[in-house]
């Protein structure tokens, strides 16, 4: 199929039905509103549902309820609305259900801003509801792995019977590129037999819950859950590096600030110095074993952020005290220009080549 | 080759859209591209602007922080990005609306009086495409043909009919900087 040009928000949304998803719930919210406006428009036209929800709350359960049936659903919003969503999104994960959840990151705490930002890390990948879970969660940094990455998202959410985040923030979902949407390659998927689908009067009763009341009951899940983790932490992570065996400093980013990495990175080559980068794609499970492949001589890690340093403790922990780790960040939707990170490579490499 | 374009102006003068054209153009050709508004509490009559790259290699940073072409349609829009044009970089100004000359020396200034034009041509609105032609004859960084093979992508299939009127115009915004190029040398 040919290249179009698509709004981040609205490659999300065709990637989505691309990917056989019908159902959307949701309340709209800047960065992100072009998809719901998109899921809309579009969803209705091939028999699907678009419902706009009377608070995110709702919306997040009406997705646990659909999911439970089986079917492929989805739901985004920005930061504050994600905030919202965080009670429903750990009855999901504690009740082993698959589906999609798109973050477009804008500045906080609060309401803060609406510009960009990727303030929501921790919430993302340590879990911001209650409970020992995880999401897997995945950082496009241009519209094209945005789109692969929500195609693929939802055969891993199917796969494991987990919720998926796509953490991107308020440019990836603003800016449009070319994209293409690819014939996905076809995992294996097992047959979802525990769905709420109507008993026919043939089977018992599926149920969809997260309540255990004995804690032996409990505990046993949380083993199960665990083992979950462990082999999706064993088969799906996913990272690119750029330079990291040669490097003399390599710069750890995600998302669309690994971007501006790369633009500071090839003004720095034409300078004479030696950078690497290391982009998470998954931010959970996340590519601490990459960390081991840098240069044993390497002056530092430089973490760029637009945060004021969450990353940089998975980084602390990748790198196990062997390299210095430095941090520059911008917050508050301001976004870091290569100059800036330019300047703290140059202070990393303390004044020579 | 890659050039890092700053498009502003009022909202409703038409910048995102000729950024867009731009941008598809671009794809159209096999270039690397991408499109970045700036976006935030906006209105109609506020300043709006976006961030254009056309690159033979992949884009990293979407952001134009320096641009090698800035194209400004209104006078905030110049006071804003007149200093953050490269050395030696251009700066299409929207004379109709700007009556301010451009303090730089170091860049090559082009004024165009786009809405004079395209009041000339019938329809005020096409005033944006006054300043993309222009644009475009200077650099030549897409084909004509290539901006109006994009234009229904942008606009529509229903805007076909538009083509004609906005093609007149990107020629006579192309003439006007054909003028002042020979003018220069």
């Amino acid at each position: 199929m040919a290249k179009v040009l698509m709004k981040g928000n609205e490659a999300i949304g065709a990637a989505a039905i691309k990917a056989g998803c019908k159902y959307f719930f949701g309340y709209p919210i800047t960065p992100q509103s072009e998809l719901p406006e998109y899921m809309a428009r579009e969803l209705p036209k091939i028999g699907g549902i678009f419902l706009q929800a009377e608070s995110e709350i709702a919306a997040i359960n009406m997705v646990y309820g659909a999911a439970g049936a089986g079917v492929r659903v989805m739901t985004s919003s920005s930061s504050p609305g994600i905030s919202l969503k965080q009670e429903g999104i750990s009855y999901i994960a504690g009740a082993e259900l698959p589906c999609l959840i798109v973050n477009i990151m804008r500045g906080g705490p609060g309401l803060g801003s609406i510009q960009p930002s990727q303030t929501d890390y921790f919430q993302a990948t340590r879990g911001g509801g209650n409970g020992d879970y995880r999401l897997v969660v995945l950082a496009p940094a241009n519209v094209q792995e945005l789109v692969d990455l929500i195609i693929e998202g939802f055969d891993i959410a199917d796969q494991y019977r987990n919720p998926v985040m796509i953490l991107g923030d308020g440019m990836i979902g603003q800016m449009m590129e070319p994209v293409e949407f690819k014939e996905p390659k076809q995992r294996e998927l097992p047959e979802k037999d525990w769905a709420t689908t109507g008993t026919g009067g043939n089977r018992k009763p599926n149920i969809i819950n997260s309540l255990y009341l004995a804690p032996e009951e409990l505990e046993e899940h949380n083993v199960k859950l665990q083992a979950k983790y462990k082999t999706i932490k064993e088969n799906e992570v996913k990272v690119e590096s750029y330079n990291i065996e040669d490097a003399d400093v390599v710069i750890a980013a995600y998302g669309t600030t690994s971007r501006i990495a790369r633009t500071a990175i090839s003004q720095l080559e034409k300078e004479g110095y030696k950078v690497g980068l290391i982009r998470p794609i998954t931010l959970w499970p996340y590519p601490y074993s990459e960390f081991d492949k840098i240069n044993p001589n390497c002056k530092g890690i430089l973490t760029v952020e637009m945060n004021t340093g969450q990353m940089i403790d998975d980084v602390k922990i990748a790198v196990k005290g062997k390299y210095s780790v430095y941090f520059y960040g911008r917050t508050g939707g301001m976004v870091p220009t290569p100059n800036e990170i330019i300047e703290k490579v140059k202070e990393v490499y303390g004044g020579e080549k | 080759m890659e050039e890092r374009i700053t498009i502003a102006g009022f909202g409703g003068q038409g910048v995102m859209a000729i950024g867009q054209l731009l941008t598809y153009a671009g794809m159209i050709e096999g270039k690397h591209v991408s499109w970045l508004p700036s976006y935030g509490p906006e209105m109609r009559g506020g300043t709006a602007n976006c961030s254009v790259i056309v690159s033979s290699e992949p884009v990293g940073s979407p952001v134009v922080v320096n641009s090698t072409t800035a194209i400004v349609m209104n006078k905030p829009s110049l006071d804003k990005f007149e200093s953050t044009v490269n050395p030696e970089g251009r700066l299409f100004i929207n004379s109709s609306l700007i009556e301010q000359k451009s303090g730089r020396e170091d860049i090559e200034v082009y004024y165009i009086p786009a809405n004079e034009i395209a009041d000339e041509l019938g329809n005020m609105r096409v005033a944006n495409m006054v300043m993309l032609g222009a644009y475009l004859e200077v650099t030549k960084i897409v084909d004509l043909e290539s901006i109006l093979e994009g234009f229904t992508k942008v606009f529509g299939e229903n805007r076909a009919h538009l083509i004609p009127i906005n093609k007149d115009a990107l020629e006579r915004g192309a003439e006007t900087a054909r003028r002042q190029v020979k003018a220069m040398v």
